[in-house]
Parts: C-alpha cells; structure tokens; sequence
C-alpha cells in the first residue's frame, strides 16, 4: 500500500527540471557527440583522459556555477540534509566507486542511455533503482533511523 | 564552439537539476521511500528528461558526426555484465543512504553545505579507488 505524500509532491516543478535535464543532455550529443553523464566525465577528468578533457570541465564548471546564478535571480531552493558525517563519507565513497564499475549514473544510464534505448542502461537503472529502494527501507523502517 | 556549447549545457543541467528538486537530498530520499509518505516528484524528473532528449538521441544514434563535426561518441559496449549490474547497485545503496547522486553532488558543491563537499570529496576517493584498483588488475 503505497501512500502519496502530496504536500511534498512537486509534479510542475520537477517536469520542467527533468526537461532542462533533457534539454542540456540533447544539446550536448547533438553539437559535441558526448553523452552527460555526470561519473563518466569526472572520472574521465580524474583519470587524465587528455582527449577532450576542455569540454568535460567546461561542462563540470557550468554545473558547478549553476547554484550561483540561480542565486543571482531568486532564492536557492531548500536543501536538507538527513544524514550525519559517517553516512555522507560511506555514501559518497560507494557512488563513486559503484558509479565507475557500473559505467554511468542517474545521468548517463538514467536519464541518456534510456533515451538511446540502451539494454545496459536499462540494467544499470533497474539495479540502482532497486538497491536505493531497498536501502532506504532497510535505514528507515528495519533500522528505524 | 563545443567547449561554449559544453559550459551552456553543464549550467542548463545544473538549474534542471536545483528546478527538478534532486539537489535536495531530502526530497531523494522522500521518492526512494515506497514504504513511508512516497514523494513521486523524481520520477517525473527522469520521466521529463527522457521526453525531451528521446527525438535528439534518435537521431544521434544514426549519425557519425555531431552537428559541430565532432565524432559521435555513444557507449559500444552491449554485454550486461557483472561489473555493470553490480557497479549499479553499489551506487544505488550510497544513493540511498545519503539521497545525494554525482550530478547534484556538484550541482550543491558551491552552496556552502560542508555535507556536500564531505560527499564530493568521498565520492571522488571512491573513483580514484577504482582507477588504483584495476590498475593493479591490467598489471
């Protein structure tokens, strides 16, 4: 039984967000044949891939910015945090060593290799999808943190 | 060119990103909740992008050239390896402890919260982890 939290539920907000998510994935295959997917170029940017490498921290850097100049029109929106040091460390270590092994995150599997009908992809977001699922239950319902 | 075209594309991905709500981890670990008050929010966010990006990757798939005369680089890879499934639900249980994935980790890295910069820093040991360890394996 699947209660809706409809005080929380952003359905305008979130169609346009994912939209520019869409827009900006669109623009950066089309002009540079790259995909956005946000493990992929950092870890390419990590690992001194010389080839490319000005448009992968060009492409970083806007992400980077893009608080700031939202901040220079309007408020930032909320951003909360729910977990301690020990959790953002463990977390932050298995997202980057799970997103090298799997190829790609929210953004490269998620949201680009969906959108080219990739089987792997598919794989990859079913499997992250399904393990954030489980985690979040076994922290907030079997643990009761 | 491409090096604007990139820097645009990273801005318009990061307001997407703070606009859609997955820059607050909250908000994330309110959509990977099913079993508490479920906030379906990202779904539609995943749900946008690919809406949008499906006619523009279509026509990717069957160029060799970007329209800026760059080689199209799309993943060759077909195999649904173990790598690649277990990879993805190692990232999924750090998703789903801290609601934070790589894209908002840099997108809220400049907003001052020394929790993203504690997870953006982890994050980035976890990758060079990952370089360090299959060096060793191709010795």
């Amino acid at each position: 039984m699947i209660t809706i939290d409809w005080a929380n539920f952003t359905p305008w907000s979130s169609l346009a967000g994912g939209a520019l998510i869409g827009l900006a994935a669109s623009l950066l295959v089309i002009c540079n044949g790259r995909i956005a997917g946000i493990s992929g170029v950092i870890g390419s940017l990590l690992d001194g891939v010389r080839e490319g490498r000005g448009e992968r921290a060009l492409f970083v850097l806007g992400v980077l910015l893009a608080p700031l100049l939202w901040g220079l029109v309007t408020l930032l929106p909320r951003i909360e945090f729910q977990t301690g040091w020990l959790g953002l460390l463990v977390a932050g270590l298995l997202v980057g060593i799970g997103t090298r092994y799997g190829s790609g995150c929210t953004s490269g599997h998620g949201v680009c290799g969906l959108s080219r009908l990739s089987a792997r992809s598919l794989v990859a977001t079913l499997a992250f999808m399904a393990s954030g699922f489980a985690t979040v239950h076994v922290i907030r319902h079997l643990l009761g943190a | 060119m491409r090096k604007l075209i990139a820097f645009f594309a990273g801005l318009i991905f990061g307001i997407g990103l703070l606009l859609a709500g997955m820059a607050n981890p909250a908000k994330v670990l309110g959509f990977l909740d099913l079993a508490g008050a479920w906030d379906p929010s990202l779904a539609l966010v995943m749900g946008g992008a690919i809406a949008v990006a499906l006619l523009p990757f279509a026509w990717a798939r069957r160029q060799s050239r970007s329209l800026l005369g760059a080689p199209m680089q799309l993943p060759q890879k077909r195999e649904l390896d173990r790598r690649l499934i277990l990879g993805s639900l190692v990232f999924g249980i750090g998703w789903g402890i801290a609601g934070i994935c790589p894209g908002p980790g840099v997108a809220i890295l400049l907003t001052g919260h020394w929790q993203a910069m504690l997870f953006v820093a982890a994050m980035l040991a976890g990758m060079l982890l990952f370089t360090a360890l299959e060096r060793q394996r191709n010795h």
